[in-house]
């Protein structure tokens, strides 16, 4: 039991100690040599990738996949937790919008960076072409991020007016900044009515939008004739892969949020035990699409499509695929089903196990596919078979990861990331009730 | 140069606009006329003339009802390009048979296109579907899908099919997403990954050639563009000079016929004019990757009665270059 000022001062946002101040540092610097590797690249054009004719797409493509599914984690909570109105969501739902606004920012941001003429962006536009999924995408992903924005946002009102009131005197600016973000809020009961039906509303809005966008990710590719993607299974697929994507990294900076934030009476074992549990739910639904989609063709399939399974099961890619597909989806339902398994440790682990499979696993959507066209590969150089993504791939890349996770360290530095005035409210609840002993 | 390319577009269609005005007045004018002279020749002469219409029956007419119609000789010009030259439908047929992978149509493809960087638009594969089949050569080229799935997927309408058959690209507009080339089950189109270094492939003549050449997609590889996508056009550049396309005329065996499909007829290298329909049914054409439903417009003879031998052509077959780059 904690009393209202504890609670406030805990959660509310702290000045970052040194060592978040490196942390910073280095994402920034990270990003920076990003923005040089990418000038460079709009210069040179996109020799400077390894992608060339056959390998047409590369990480560029796998990694916008891997943050579109990633973004996903706002949509799963919402559906999951926040409409069921579990009891033990409350420290993990702002957290979820956190990582799914930066996610999707960041795929917004991706697809631009495969673009070899973003200088003509706007023809997306003025050329618009319905039947095309990448115009789809053009509609869906704006929507997402304004929606997931929104939902970050309406929650967080009743805190800003809270934190207003805590840095009056200590920082009046930062006080005056969170009052103007707190538009007015005084808690009267219309207020209370009007931001909890807008919050259902978008609860609600967000999980078509949000199957929408995981399905048109999956059209891209299925919309071609190409062995391995033109497949009826991708839209389920995709949107199981990203429930577990999604799921994965919420755990992981779970994790790392508590510890950094020292927030351990709020986000409790218990709160870990049941994200464990979701985790290994995403784990089972996501291998029961990825056998419909890698095991049930082997009993029908022609020619081309065995060469392309064969490939994957004991040819160039085996290795990667079957690390993926073991390290990164069934050892983590072996554990999992453990109590064990899901102490927070383990479970960080395991979500950062489950999170960078999820990023290689898109590799192996995109590029094996690629490589294995109808028509043999002849009359390119020899280095045209084969694709490992260049330096400026990986510096681009590992800049864009380290964009999201400083979109991320920025929103939890300002943002109570644990929502205060619910935490309150839930109290005061448990206090009515007479049952104390839960925190 | 996109400035540029705009306005000479927007005078292109205001001169597209006036012609069309001109030429519905001269047609209101012309029917006139023509009903005037019919009118003095509705007695009939009683002199019967023997014609046969398009589908080959033979019909008698009263010679005085016979006007000699002249021959528009520019209707070929007078359109817009993204709709094509009406009344027209371009075909191919590639008689696998006669091809000995003397590459001289990637050549002179190459030449003629300014094509750089290291992928032909027009590769001749060495084929062999199974052991037990003897192996063949095989030229692929823009199939000029009648349900093109680059286009299908193209965001911005940069590629796009036309009446008279043609799929072209409009590099002007293209965003280099590469979503055609993942979509194109013909693996034919190729990126210009980096600024095109066209001048390689013939310093003198390209200076000379571009410099009085507006960009069309009509045209392409001039310019090809850094960042957008280039392939095969069907050179409707060389229809209008009433030139056959540079690999049929560059094909030394006559392995290329190009032609109408509403004219019924196809014309290869040496000239030889031959009725599409009856060859397709003498040689067994088929469609490449039929079953997929991209209905191409490009048709191929099997390679039976072969004419040259296939280790023949081994001696161009080079497995790591389809652009030859000057010495
Ligand atoms: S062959 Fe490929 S590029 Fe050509 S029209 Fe067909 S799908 Fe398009
Ligand atoms: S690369 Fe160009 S032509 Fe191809 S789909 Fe994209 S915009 Fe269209």
């Amino acid at each position: 039991m904690y009393t209202h000022k504890k609670i406030i001062s805990d959660l509310a946002p702290k000045k970052f100690g040194k060592r978040d101040s490196i942390w910073t540092a280095s994402l920034i610097v990270i990003v920076i040599v990003g923005i040089i590797a990418y000038i460079d690249q709009l210069i040179k054009g996109q020799e400077v990738t390894n992608m060339r004719d056959y390998a047409l797409w590369g990480i560029y493509i796998s990694n916008f996949v891997f943050f579109v599914a990633t973004s996903f984690v706002g949509t799963v909570t919402v559906a999951i937790l926040r409409l069921t109105n579990n009891s033990w969501r409350t420290p993990l739902v702002r957290i979820a919008e956190i990582i799914s606004v930066a996610a999707i920012i960041m795929a917004g941001i991706t697809i631009m960076i495969d673009m070899a003429r973003p200088d003509r962006l706007l023809n997306l536009f003025i050329h618009a072409r319905l039947q095309s999924p990448i115009t789809w995408d053009v509609v869906i992903i704006p929507t997402y991020i304004v929606i997931s924005l929104l939902l970050l946002y309406f929650p967080l009102i009743p805190d800003f007016a809270i934190l207003k009131g805590h840095f009056k005197k200590k920082k009046p600016k930062l006080g005056k900044f969170y009052g103007k973000l707190a538009l007015n809020w005084t808690g009267s009961k219309a207020q209370k009515l009007l931001q909890e039906k807008s919050i259902q509303i978008l609860a609600i809005m967000i999980i078509p939008v949000g199957l929408l966008l995981q399905t048109i990710d999956a059209w891209l590719f299925s919309t071609t004739y190409r062995i391995g993607w033109d497949s009826t299974n991708f839209a389920p697929y995709f949107i199981s892969g990203a429930f577990v994507a999604g799921v994965g990294s919420l755990i992981t900076l779970i994790f790392i949020i508590r510890k950094a934030k020292k927030l351990e009476n709020y986000i409790t074992n218990h709160h870990f035990d049941k994200l464990g549990k979701l985790l290994v739910l995403a784990c089972l639904i996501y291998l029961y699409f990825s056998i419909n989609e890698y095991v049930i063709p082997l009993f029908t399939a022609k020619k081309g499509e065995l060469t392309h399974l064969e490939t994957l099961y004991s040819g160039t890619y085996s290795i990667l695929f079957w690390a993926v597909t073991l390290l990164g989806l069934v050892l983590p339902i072996i554990i999992l089903l453990f109590k064990a398994g899901r102490k927070p440790l383990p479970m960080f682990i395991i979500g950062l196990t489950v999170v960078v499979g999820a990023w290689w696993k898109r590799y192996l959507i995109v590029t094996p596919t690629l490589l294995h066209p109808f028509l043999p590969i002849q009359g390119v150089p020899e280095s045209w078979h084969h694709y490992f993504p260049s330096l400026h791939e990986w510096l681009i890349t590992i800049a864009t990861l380290a964009m999201a996770f400083l979109i991320i360290t920025i929103l939890v530095r300002y943002l109570p990331v644990i929502p205060i005035q619910r935490t309150i409210d839930e109290q005061a609840l448990l206090k009515t009730n007479n049952n104390p002993t839960e925190s | 140069m996109e400035e540029k390319n705009k306005n000479s577009r927007r005078k292109f269609l205001d001169k597209g606009l006036k012609l069309g005005i001109v030429s519905a007045i001269g047609g209101l004018g012309l029917s006139k006329i023509t009903s005037k002279l019919n009118a003095t020749n509705t007695d009939g002469s009683g002199d019967k003339m023997e014609l046969m219409t398009t589908d080959g029956t033979l019909i008698q007419v009263d010679s005085s009802e016979v006007i000699e119609i002249e021959h528009p000789t520019d209707h070929d010009k007078k359109y817009n390009v993204r709709e094509g030259m009406p009344n027209r439908k371009f075909v191919m047929v590639v008689d696998l048979a006669k091809c000995t992978n003397e590459l001289k149509c990637q050549e002179s493809c190459n030449k003629n296109h300014y094509i750089t960087g290291d992928n032909a638009w027009l590769k001749v594969y060495k084929m062999q579907e199974s052991e037990k089949e003897a192996p063949y050569w095989m030229p692929t080229l823009c199939q000029h899908c009648d349900k093109p799935a680059c286009v299908t997927v193209c965001p911005v309408d940069a590629t796009f099919k036309r009446k008279d058959g043609l799929v072209l690209i409009d590099a002007e507009r293209c965003i280099g997403c590469r979503f055609c080339m993942a979509a194109c089950p013909y693996s034919v189109r190729v990126f210009n990954w980096s600024e095109p270094a066209q001048g390689e492939m013939s310093e003198i003549t390209m200076h000379a050639d571009m410099a009085q050449h507006t960009p069309s997609p009509e045209y392409a590889g001039m310019p090809s563009i850094k960042g957008t996508v280039d392939k095969c056009d069907f050179c409707p550049h060389q229809i209008h000079k009433k030139e056959l396309p540079h690999c049929v005329a560059a094909c030394p065996n006559d392995v290329f016929y190009f032609g109408d499909m509403y004219e019924d007829a196809v014309t290869n290298g040496s000239g030889q004019t031959v009725v599409l329909s009856k060859l397709l049914e003498e040689r067994a054409g088929y469609k490449l990757l039929e079953g997929l439903g991209t209905a191409p417009s490009v048709f191929y003879l099997p390679p039976v009665d072969r004419l040259g031998d296939f280790e023949e052509g081994l001696e161009n077959y080079n497995e790591f270059q389809s652009v030859k780059k000057p010495e």
